[in-house]
């Protein structure tokens, strides 16, 4: 199979490898997949609770050259976004930006899953972040 | 599974050393590069020599036929049988399916129970599953986990049904040996014949169709160094006959057994490829054997949490299936991409499941995922192995820094308790 090489160059280059403090009430983890399934994808935002900008992205994950292309790609495209702008992220964009053949959609799906996860745990650790943004600040 | 080969997304320190040519062959189970002396042996059949083989009026046609009788003598005396017992096929997937499907159409008399084993080749399973269809029985006895099939669950499986033993000699994923020489003992006792698909074994091993009591071996040209589209099947003469129903009609070429015009070129080479590997074989599987000792040696001394997939003791010499925890298969082939290998990660594989090989050994999928198979061959060097074992423990550290998994299992967690939230 041959790769696009926009995801030679993620999987050569990945952006934003690594880990935040999972502790943290501004970082929202997602963890995704399955060992047995050959795709896992961890995927962490760091929110500024006022404004709700993603300011920091980082992913890990276990699975094939589009799987950690797509991640990679994932917290690219998460920073800088508030964290609404960025569950407007679809699988197809992903798709569409790495040129993933067929039998790798489901790998956009992981990472489109993986942000939805991540933020879904971050907001559910800012509960009043959600509702009212100004109490945020005193919440921190 | 391909491998982009040019360099494009290679990131390596490493430098091949002189000599090392990329990019680095080195899955010879899935096929072999004809040897140069092969080749040489074949020429003149694709060019000057081009009868054939079964005009019997003329010298082009007596010619041919010459080239294939001297394949057939080359391929006897490899595996210990005599030319009349060689059939010539398109290959070994042919040779499996005349086999076992000749074999249950003849005796079907006789009874309709047909004993394999999980881990064999889809040529053989697939077969048996159309057989099935047709109402045919059969077992498929399990492996234990070092790949080999149980002597008692053979004994026990076999009944007054039974009319066909068909078990790998080798297998071309793990390199795993079965014990075929007690097999065949046990077939021979109950007097049911025995099949053996011996496309990894023959040239490799010591193969001996009467020491090891076999009725039928399934023979293939593009794994032992000699050309694509030809293959063969021993059909054993005497003690006992074996009868096969022929699978293809059209002018009962090949006593009866195989009609069609013959792949002289083909036979030719591969008859000169079965007497190359009679002639080097003591030396070859040497020399291999020591290239994959010393790729295994670099590849545990220097990498945690990696396992070898099936027997170490029962194995071809130049093969070796590793497993890398915590990293999967397709993104290691990928970060090791001038060097071809092959994966049992379900994302190299055409269906997405992964290997069932590894499965039927106990492997659970998440190590299936993550392993590589190499298969040494007669063209690799040492300085090619030493090239491709700093690349593999390079690239496993790299995906092991990219890897959740590692990172869990580094602080402690056990992942077999995470409850994950599969797709």
């Amino acid at each position: 199979m041959a790769y696009s090489d926009k995801v030679l160059d993620h999987y050569t280059n990945p952006r934003n490898v690594g880990s935040l403090d999972k502790s943290s009430t501004d970082v929202g983890t997602g963890l995704v997949g399955a060992p047995e399934c050959g795709d896992v994808m961890k995927l962490q935002i760091k929110v500024n609770p006022e404004t709700q900008v993603i300011e920091d992205a980082k992913f890990k994950t276990f699975g094939c050259g589009s799987a950690i292309a797509s991640s990679s790609l994932a917290t690219e495209w998460v920073k800088g976004r508030t964290v609404d702008e960025a569950l407007a992220i679809k699988n197809t964009d992903i798709v569409k930006e790495l040129s993933l053949p067929p039998v790798k959609i489901h790998c956009s799906v992981l990472a489109e899953d993986a942000i939805r996860a991540a933020i879904g745990d971050w907001k559910k650790k800012n509960v009043s972040a959600k509702e009212v943004p100004v109490e945020a600040k005193a919440g921190d | 599974m391909s491998t982009n080969g040019n360099g494009n997304g290679r990131e390596t320190n490493l430098t091949p050393p002189p000599g090392v040519k990329l990019p680095i062959y080195m899955d010879n189970h899935a096929t072999t590069p004809v040897d140069p002396r092969v080749l040489e042996a074949m020429m003149p059949y694709l060019t000057s020599v081009f009868g054939n083989a079964a005009s019997r009026n003329h010298q082009f046609g007596w010619e041919a036929e010459e080239g294939v009788e001297r394949g057939r003598d080359q391929i006897a005396k490899l595996i210990g049988a005599t030319s009349k017992e060689i059939v010539f096929t398109s290959g070994a997937t042919e040779s499996d399916n005349l086999a076992i499907k000749g074999v249950a159409e003849m005796y079907r008399e006789k009874g309709n129970h047909i004993i394999t084993q999980v881990t064999e080749h889809k040529a053989v399973l697939d077969t048996c599953k159309r057989l099935e269809k047709y109402g045919y029985r059969v077992t498929y006895l399990p492996v234990q986990k070092d790949g080999l099939i149980d002597l008692d669950d053979l004994k026990r499986a076999i009944d007054d049904k039974t009319i066909l033993v068909t078990i790998m000699a080798a297998n071309n994923e793990i390199g795993v040996l079965q014990p075929i020489r007690e097999i065949g003992k046990i077939c021979r006792e109950k007097g049911v014949l025995f099949h053996t698909d011996a496309v990894q074994a023959v040239g490799k091993v010591p193969f001996d169709v009467n020491k090891d009591n076999i009725d039928l071996a399934s023979i293939s040209g593009h794994k032992i160094y000699g050309p694509k589209g030809v293959g063969a099947l021993y059909v054993r003469r005497k003690n006992p006959r074996v009868q096969l129903a022929a699978q293809i009609d059209g002018g009962g070429h090949e006593r009866g057994m195989r009609s069609g015009t013959l792949n002289v070129p083909g036979i030719v080479g591969l008859g000169a490829a079965c007497e190359i590997c009679m002639l080097d074989m003591p030396e070859e599987s040497k020399k291999l054997q020591a290239l994959r000792d010393r790729l295994k040696d670099k590849i545990l001394n220097n990498l945690d949490e990696v396992f070898i997939n099936g027997s170490w003791e029962h194995r071809l010499p130049q093969s070796l299936n590793i497993s890398f925890a915590y990293v999967e298969g397709e993104s290691l082939l990928m970060g090791i991409n001038d060097i071809a290998v092959s994966s049992g990660s379900a994302c190299t594989s055409a269906t997405l499941e992964p290997s069932y090989v590894l499965k039927a050994l106990g492997t659970g999928d998440d190590l299936a995922h993550s392993s590589i198979r190499f298969g040494i061959g007669r063209f690799n060097t040492q300085a090619e192995v030493d090239y491709i074992g700093d690349r593999v423990v390079e690239t496993v550290k790299k995906l092991r820094e990219l890897s959740p998994l590692y990172e869990m299992a580094k602080e402690g967690i056990d992942l077999k308790s995470v409850v994950w939230s599969a797709e």
